[in-house]
């Protein structure tokens, strides 16, 4: 779901840079705050597994695929501020070195991808989590809340797209959910497995994190 | 009913990195969510190339077949995502311990 150039016009993408810089400057200050000894190689590797991850393109339905985001593990394993802070590497990364997503476009890609699908995922888990404590309620709310970031980002890539002119809202918003929504579910799915994962094994990583 | 006490190690990680990339060959060539309806609705063609190209496609150029191709591209994408990631990581620790 990258969006090439030419797809949006040049002030949504200014928009987009601004508010991608914005918050990729507040990430960096919040997270500053924050890092423990373990967090440095595990925004490597998450940064890694995050990139391997949505090469695997899936297909969905009728001759389309879908590949993972990956925000929302990253919000919950490494919080939201570090999280949205390499979704941008891997962002950058598929825009400058594999031409994943235009150069013009990558400050809504950042702002979808990251910071969108980040927030909404990231709160549907914490949300989950409040309401229903223990490990139950935080799959559950890794499910939700992966399933979510994807839908929301597909939704406010096609607002991008509409306020651009280049298609018209009620033409492009219920066929991006809409396909956004079956790949939701994987990204929903993978999102929980991999928690579940780490729960099982790495524990303490979540647990600094809340500190 | 025996437990498994399994710790995972970084290494289990990287593993599972390496794991992926493997597979990226055979990963779907379908169009994305968004090609898809921008072909169905129309606006495909208004796509507009980047005038620089490195490894285009995810795959690596200079590279006999595909799937090599592919799979070095994943090496490199996520050996370049891991150096940078550690490395912002650490760069932020130094500068909250300054």
């Amino acid at each position: 779901m990258h969006i090439p150039d030419g797809f949006v016009s040049a002030p949504v993408a200014a928009v987009g840079y601004a508010v991608a810089a914005g918050c990729v400057g507040y990430a960096v200050k919040a997270t500053n705050k924050r890092l423990g000894d373990k967090q440095v190689p595990l925004m490597g590797v998450l940064a890694a597994f995050v990139f391997a991850a949505q090469m695997l393109n899936f297909p969905i339905a009728g001759g389309t695929s879908g590949h993972l985001a990956g925000a929302t593990l990253a919000a919950i394993l490494l919080g939201p501020w570090a999280g949205l802070l390499i979704m941008t590497c891997v962002l950058i990364v598929q825009c400058l070195v594999f031409q994943d997503g235009g150069l013009l476009a990558l400050g809504l890609n950042v702002a979808n991808l990251g910071l969108i699908a980040g927030v909404v995922g990231y709160a549907a888990y914490r949300s989950a989590h409040f309401l229903f404590p223990g490990k139950r309620g935080q799959l559950a709310g890794a499910g939700i809340g992966g399933c979510l970031s994807v839908v929301t980002a597909s939704a406010a890539a096609a607002v991008e797209l509409a306020v651009s002119g280049t298609v018209p809202l009620a033409v492009v918003l219920p066929a991006m959910a809409g396909i956004h929504l079956l790949i939701g579910i994987a990204e929903g799915l993978v999102t929980a497995a991999v928690l579940a994962l780490v729960l099982a094994t790495r524990a303490d990583l979540l647990e600094l994190q809340k500190a | 009913m025996k437990r498994l006490d399994v710790r995972l190690k970084w290494w289990h990680a990287g593993l599972a990195i390496a794991l992926l990339v493997m597979l990226s060959p055979l990963a779907s060539t379908s169009p994305d969510g968004l090609e898809k309806v921008a072909e169905d609705k129309g606006f495909a063609d208004r796509a507009v190339e980047t005038p620089f190209h490195v490894i285009p496609e995810y795959i690596m150029p200079g590279v006999q077949g595909t799937i090599p191709g592919r799979i070095l591209a994943g090496i490199v994408g996520s050996g370049v995502l891991l150096a940078l990631g550690w490395g912002l990581a650490r760069l932020l620790r130094r500068r909250n311990e300054t």
